[in-house]
C-alpha cells in the first residue's frame, strides 16, 4: 500500500516536471537546430547564438533589461527602506494611509497600473523612454522592498540601537554599524525581489516604453507578431541559465557559507 | 557625605497625556549603589531612561557633576547603561561587541586589546573573544552586557532590570557579582528592580517609587524598618498593615487594644495606619499575662525556614505572622508585639495621596 | 528623539507614492469620466455594456476563473505531496517546482507557442508518426494551457508555505481523535491552508483575468479577452477616454473579486478566533 502511494506520488510529481520543463527544454533543443523549422530536427549548431550575440536590438533589450532592473531594483531598496524604517514610528493613522497607498500597485491589475502611469506621464509632457520605464519599474518595485524590510524593522530591537548611541555613536554611525546589518537579510532579499520583478515585467513596461526601446519582454512581444527568430531560442536558453545559476546560487551560497563558519 | 554625582531636579514627564513622572527630586551620591525599586509602571525605567539620555524631560534639569546635561544626547554622556534585554550586537563577536565604544573614540587596537581582556577578566569570561553571540547562555550574555558598558570607564552605571530574564539561582549568583563588580571598579551604580528582596540585597541606597512619585528613599534598613507610608510597607515584604489611632506620643490603640510604641509627634487620637511585620508578632499562650490581642489560629502553611500563619482576632482582621513554631489552627492564643517593631505611619490626607496607597 | 527625526525619511518615498502612484490613478479616474472634450461623461463606464467589450469582459472572466481552479487542483496534490517528503524550503525539489516563476513569463509562453503552432513542435511529431496535423493554436483550450503554465508557480509556492506552517501534531491529533484521512483533509489541512490558498488564488487569478499578452500569442487575436480590448483602445484605436473607463470597470472587478476571495480568510480567522 505504501508503496503503491509513494509510486503514485513519484508518477504525479513527474508529470507535473514535464509539464513544466518540456516546454523550456523544447526551446533549448531547438536553439540549437540548424533549420529554422520548428517541426524537424536538421542538425547541430551554435550559430544562433552567435547571430544572437551579434545582434544589436536583442543586445540593447538584453542590456536595457539588465539596467533597468538593476537601477530600480537599487534606488526602490534605498527609497523602501528608509520609508519602512520611517513608517513604523508613525502613528497608526498615518501608517494605514502610507501602507494602504503602498499596496496599490500589487493589488491592482498590472494593466491599470501601466496604463495609469502611462497616462500621467503623457499628460505631464514627459516624453515615453528609458526613463519612464524606470520610473515605472521603481514604483511597482517598492511594494515589495516595504514587504520585505518591514518585518526586520518590526524585530530590530530598538535597544541595540540605544546600546549603540549609550555606548557614543551617533545617530548616523549607530544607523549604519547596528540598525543596518539588522535590517540586512530583508533588505537583501527585498532588493532580490525588485530585480527579479523587474526582469520579468512585460505589462508594465509595455504601456510606458514610448517607441524605440525595448526589454526582453517587449522584444519577444514583438518579434511574435513579426515570426519569431531562432536567436530568440538562443536568448531564452541563455536566460533561463542564468536564472538557473544565480537562484541556484542565491539559495545555497548562504547554507554552504554557514556549514564552513559551523566547522572553523 | 560623599558629593552628589548626579542631581534630578523637578523632572516631570508624559506620554499621550499620561503622568508618568511628577516633579521628580533626587540626589546620588558618588559611588553608591542606588535602586529604583517599584512595580511596572512606576516610572522607574523612564526616570532611567532620562538619565541615560533616551528621553527628555517635559520639566525639569538633569545636572551630572554639577554640569546640566539635560540636552545633552545619550553619546556624549559619560555614563553606560546595560540593558534589560542586554541588547548585544548580534551581528558582531563578543570582542567587537566590547571594543564598540572604544572603536568609537578611536582608541588604539593595543588598548582596546588590553581594555577586552581585562573587561572579560573582570566577568569571569576569559577567553571568550572570538565566540558568537548566539553561542552564549543567559547569564553569560549579561557579564558581556556589563563587559561592554564598564570598558568606557564610565563614571555611572545604569542597570535596567538586567537579572529579570535569568533563574532564580543565576540571580543570586550574578548579584553577589554585582556587588564585587561595584567594589573592584569604584563607579556609581543606578540599579532597576521590581523585586524588592533584590533591592534590599545590593544595594546602599533604595527609591521606591509608585505611580511617578518617589514614596520612599533611604538605606534597606530604613525602608524595611521604618516605612513611610502603607504603599512602601506593603511593596516592602509581607507585612500587617492595620488601622489605629495614635492616642497620645509612644501609645497607639489598634482595635480597642492598647500599644506602646516608640513613635510621638503624630499630636492627640489621630487616625494613622500601623505596621506591624510578620516575624515581631509573637504567639504566646492565650492566658499570658503580656497577651495584647486574642485570637484563633486559621491557617497555616510549611515554607521551609519559617510557617507562615494567620491568626483571626474578634474583629475579623487576620494577621499575617511567621514563626520556627507550629501552632495548629483552632488553637487560642494570645499576641504580643515589641513597642520597637511598631511602626505608625500617617494616613494619606488628601484624596491625591489616597491614590498612591495600596491597590488590593 | 529616534521618533521625530526618522519620520523624515519617509519623505522622499511619500513624493514618490504620491507622484507615481496617486496622481496616475486620478488622472485614469479624470479620463474615464471624460470625454474628448474634457466634459463629464458616463459614456466610457458604460461601453462595458457594448456586446464587443461586454463578451471579451464575460470570456475573460470564465477562463480565469477555470484556471485558477485548475491551477489549485494541480498545485494540491502536488505541495501536499512535497510536504509529505519531510524537506526543507531551500531542498532541490522545491527549487525545481519554484524555479518557473522567476523565468521571463513571455519567453514561457513563447515556448507554448513553439509546440502549438501550426508547423509547431507538437504537430511535427504528429506528422513524423504519421498521424494528422491538429488545429491546437489560436483556440481557447490554447490560451487556457498557456494561462495554467505561466501562472502555476504563483499557486504552488503560496500553498507550499501555508502547508509547510502547519503543525504534523496538528494531523496527528486529528488522526488521534478518530478522524480518517478525508476527514483530516478537508476539517484540518484545507481551513488551515486558507491563507496559502488566499494568495494563490489572488497571485493567479488577477493577472489572468487582465492577461492581453497570453491571449495574443496563444489565441491568435480570436480569442479577445477583455485586457486585448483595453490594450488596443491604447496602443491601436487611441481612444484613451474610453480605454480609461474599461480599466476603471475592471479594476472594479479585480477589486471585488479580491474581497470576496479575502472574505474568506477573514471567515476562516474570525471561526479561529472564536472557537480557541
Amino acid at each position: 500500500m505504501e508503496k503503491i502511494k509513494s509510486a503514485l506520488s513519484n508518477f504525479y510529481l513527474s508529470l507535473i516536471v514535464l509539464f513544466m520543463y518540456a516546454p523550456i527544454a523544447t526551446l533549448v533543443v531547438l536553439s540549437f537546430n540548424s533549420g529554422r523549422s520548428r517541426a524537424q530536427w536538421s542538425g547541430f549548431t551554435t550559430d544562433w547564438y552567435v547571430t544572437m550575440w551579434a545582434d544589436e536590438t536583442i543586445m540593447a533589450a538584453l542590456r536595457n533589461t539588465v539596467i533597468i532592473a538593476f537601477l530600480s531594483a537599487f534606488v526602490a531598496t534605498v527609497l523602501g527602506t528608509l520609508a519602512a524604517i520611517a513608517i513604523n514610528n508613525m502613528k497608526p493613522v498615518s501608517k494605514n494611509i502610507i501602507m494602504s497607498i503602498t499596496n496599490v500597485p500589487m493589488l491592482n491589475a498590472d494593466i491599470v497600473t501601466g496604463i495609469s502611469l502611462m497616462l500621467c506621464f503623457i499628460a505631464f509632457r514627459v516624453s515615453l523612454g528609458f526613463h519612464t520605464i524606470l520610473m515605472a519599474h521603481i514604483t511597482f518595485n517598492l511594494p515589495y522592498v516595504i514587504l520585505s524590510v518591514m518585518p526586520k524593522v518590526r524585530q530590530a530591537s530598538k535597544e541595540t540601537y540605544e546600546a549603540a548611541l549609550d555606548l557614543g555613536a551617533t545617530p548616523f554611525q549607530a544607523f549604519l554599524t547596528v540598525v543596518l546589518p539588522e535590517l540586512m537579510p530583508g533588505v537583501t532579499s527585498g532588493f532580490m525581489l525588485a530585480f527579479t520583478m523587474s526582469l520579468d515585467d512585460f505589462i508594465i513596461t509595455h504601456f510606458t516604453r514610448g517607441a524605440g526601446i525595448d526589454t526582453i519582454s517587449t522584444l519577444v512581444y514583438s518579434q511574435v507578431r513579426k515570426g519569431i527568430s531562432p536567436t530568440m531560442y538562443a536568448l531564452s536558453t541563455v536566460i533561463f541559465l542564468t536564472v538557473f545559476i544565480v537562484l541556484l546560487i542565491g539559495n545555497y551560497a548562504p547554507d554552504w557559507a554557514k556549514k564552513r563558519k559551523r566547522k572553523a | 557625605m560623599s558629593r552628589n554625582l548626579l542631581e534630578l531636579q523637578n523632572i516631570t514627564k508624559s506620554y499621550d497625556g499620561q503622568l508618568i513622572l511628577d516633579d521628580l527630586t533626587l540626589d546620588i551620591h558618588e559611588n553608591s549603589f542606588v535602586t529604583f525599586l517599584g512595580p511596572s509602571g512606576c516610572g522607574k525605567t523612564t526616570t532611567l531612561r532620562i538619565i541615560g539620555g533616551f528621553e527628555k524631560p517635559d520639566k525639569g534639569r538633569v545636572f551630572f557633576d554639577g554640569k546640566d546635561i539635560t540636552d545633552l544626547p545619550a553619546n556624549k554622556r559619560q555614563l553606560n547603561t546595560v540593558f534589560q534585554k542586554y541588547a548585544l550586537f548580534p551581528h558582531m563577536s563578543i570582542e567587537d561587541n566590547i571594543a564598540f565604544g572604544l572603536r568609537i573614540k578611536n582608541k588604539t587596537d593595543a588598548y582596546i586589546k588590553d581594555k577586552i581582556k581585562y573587561a572579560l577578566k573582570l566577568v569571569n569570561l576569559d577567553g571568550f573573544e572570538k565566540r558568537s553571540i548566539d553561542s552564549l547562555s543567559g547569564g553569560q550574555q549579561q557579564r558581556i552586557a556589563i563587559a561592554r558598558a564598564i570598558v568606557n570607564e564610565p563614571r555611572l552605571l545604569l542597570l535596567d532590570e538586567p537579572l529579570g530574564a535569568l533563574d532564580l539561582k543565576l540571580r543570586q549568583e550574578m548579584q553577589y557579582e554585582l556587588i564585587r563588580l561595584k567594589n573592584e571598579l569604584g563607579i556609581t551604580f543606578i540599579y532597576v528592580t521590581h523585586d524588592q528582596e533584590e533591592a534590599l540585597t545590593m544595594s546602599d541606597y533604595v527609591v521606591v517609587m509608585n505611580q511617578g512619585y518617589i514614596q520612599q528613599a533611604g538605606s534597606p534598613e530604613q525602608i524595611y524598618n521604618e516605612p513611610e507610608n502603607a504603599f512602601v510597607a506593603d511593596f516592602i515584604g509581607d507585612s500587617n498593615i492595620v488601622p489605629g489611632i495614635m492616642v497620645e506620643d509612644y501609645h497607639v490603640r489598634i482595635f480597642g487594644a492598647d500599644f506602646k510604641c516608640v513613635d510621638a509627634g503624630f499630636g492627640t487620637n489621630k487616625p494613622v495606619d500601623v505596621v506591624i511585620r510578620p516575624e515581631d508578632l509573637e504567639i504566646i499562650d492565650d492566658d499570658d499575662p503580656r497577651a495584647i490581642l486574642h485570637g484563633e489560629m486559621t491557617h497555616i502553611i510549611f515554607k521551609g525556614e519559617i510557617y507562615e500563619m494567620e491568626c483571626t482576632t474578634p474583629d475579623g482582621f487576620e494577621w499575617l505572622i511567621h514563626s520556627t513554631e507550629l501552632h495548629e489552627p483552632g488553637k487560642k492564643v494570645g499576641l504580643y508585639v515589641k513597642p520597637s517593631n511598631i511602626q505608625v505611619m500617617n494616613k494619606p490626607e488628601s484624596e491625591d495621596e489616597e491614590a498612591l496607597g495600596v491597590e488590593e | 528623539m529616534k521618533n521625530n527625526t526618522s519620520r523624515y525619511l519617509a519623505g522622499p518615498y511619500v513624493i514618490w507614492i504620491v507622484g507615481f502612484i496617486v496622481i496616475p490613478l486620478l488622472t485614469i479616474v479624470y479620463y474615464g469620466f471624460t470625454d474628448r472634450n474634457n466634459a463629464f461623461t458616463l459614456n466610457n463606464i458604460a461601453q462595458i455594456l457594448v456586446w464587443e467589450n461586454y463578451r471579451p469582459l464575460y470570456r475573460a472572466m470564465i477562463l480565469s476563473a477555470v484556471c485558477t481552479a485548475i491551477c489549485f487542483l494541480l498545485a494540491f496534490p502536488l505541495t501536499m505531496i512535497l510536504r509529505s517528503l519531510k524537506v526543507g524550503r531551500s531542498s532541490l525539489i522545491v527549487f525545481i517546482f519554484i524555479l518557473p516563476m522567476w523565468m521571463n513569463s513571455l519567453l514561457r509562453v513563447l515556448a507554448w507557442q513553439t509546440l502549438l503552432e501550426r508547423k509547431g513542435v507538437i504537430n511535427g511529431i504528429l506528422t513524423a508518426m504519421h498521424l494528422p496535423e491538429q488545429h491546437l493554436i489560436n483556440t481557447t483550450a490554447a490560451v487556457l494551457i498557456g494561462m495554467v503554465y505561466d501562472f502555476l508557480p504563483f499557486m504552488i509556492l503560496p500553498l507550499f508555505n501555508a502547508l509547510m506552517k502547519i503543525d504534523d501534531n496538528t494531523i496527528n491529533a486529528a488522526y488521534d481523535l478518530g478522524a480518517s484521512y478525508w476527514q483530516t483533509l478537508t476539517k484540518i489541512i484545507l481551513p488551515l491552508s486558507v491563507p496559502g490558498i488566499v494568495s494563490g488564488v489572488t497571485m493567479v487569478f488577477v493577472p489572468a483575468l487582465t492577461t492581453f499578452a497570453i491571449s495574443n500569442m496563444l489565441g491568435g487575436g480570436k480569442i479577445y479577452l477583455i485586457g486585448n480590448v483595453i490594450e488596443q483602445e491604447f496602443m491601436q484605436d487611441s481612444d484613451w477616454n474610453e480605454g480609461s473607463g474599461l480599466s476603471l470597470v475592471l479594476m472594479v472587478f479585480v477589486i471585488v473579486s479580491m474581497l470576496i476571495v479575502n472574505h474568506f480568510e477573514d471567515k476562516n480567522d474570525m471561526r479561529k478566533g472564536g472557537v480557541i
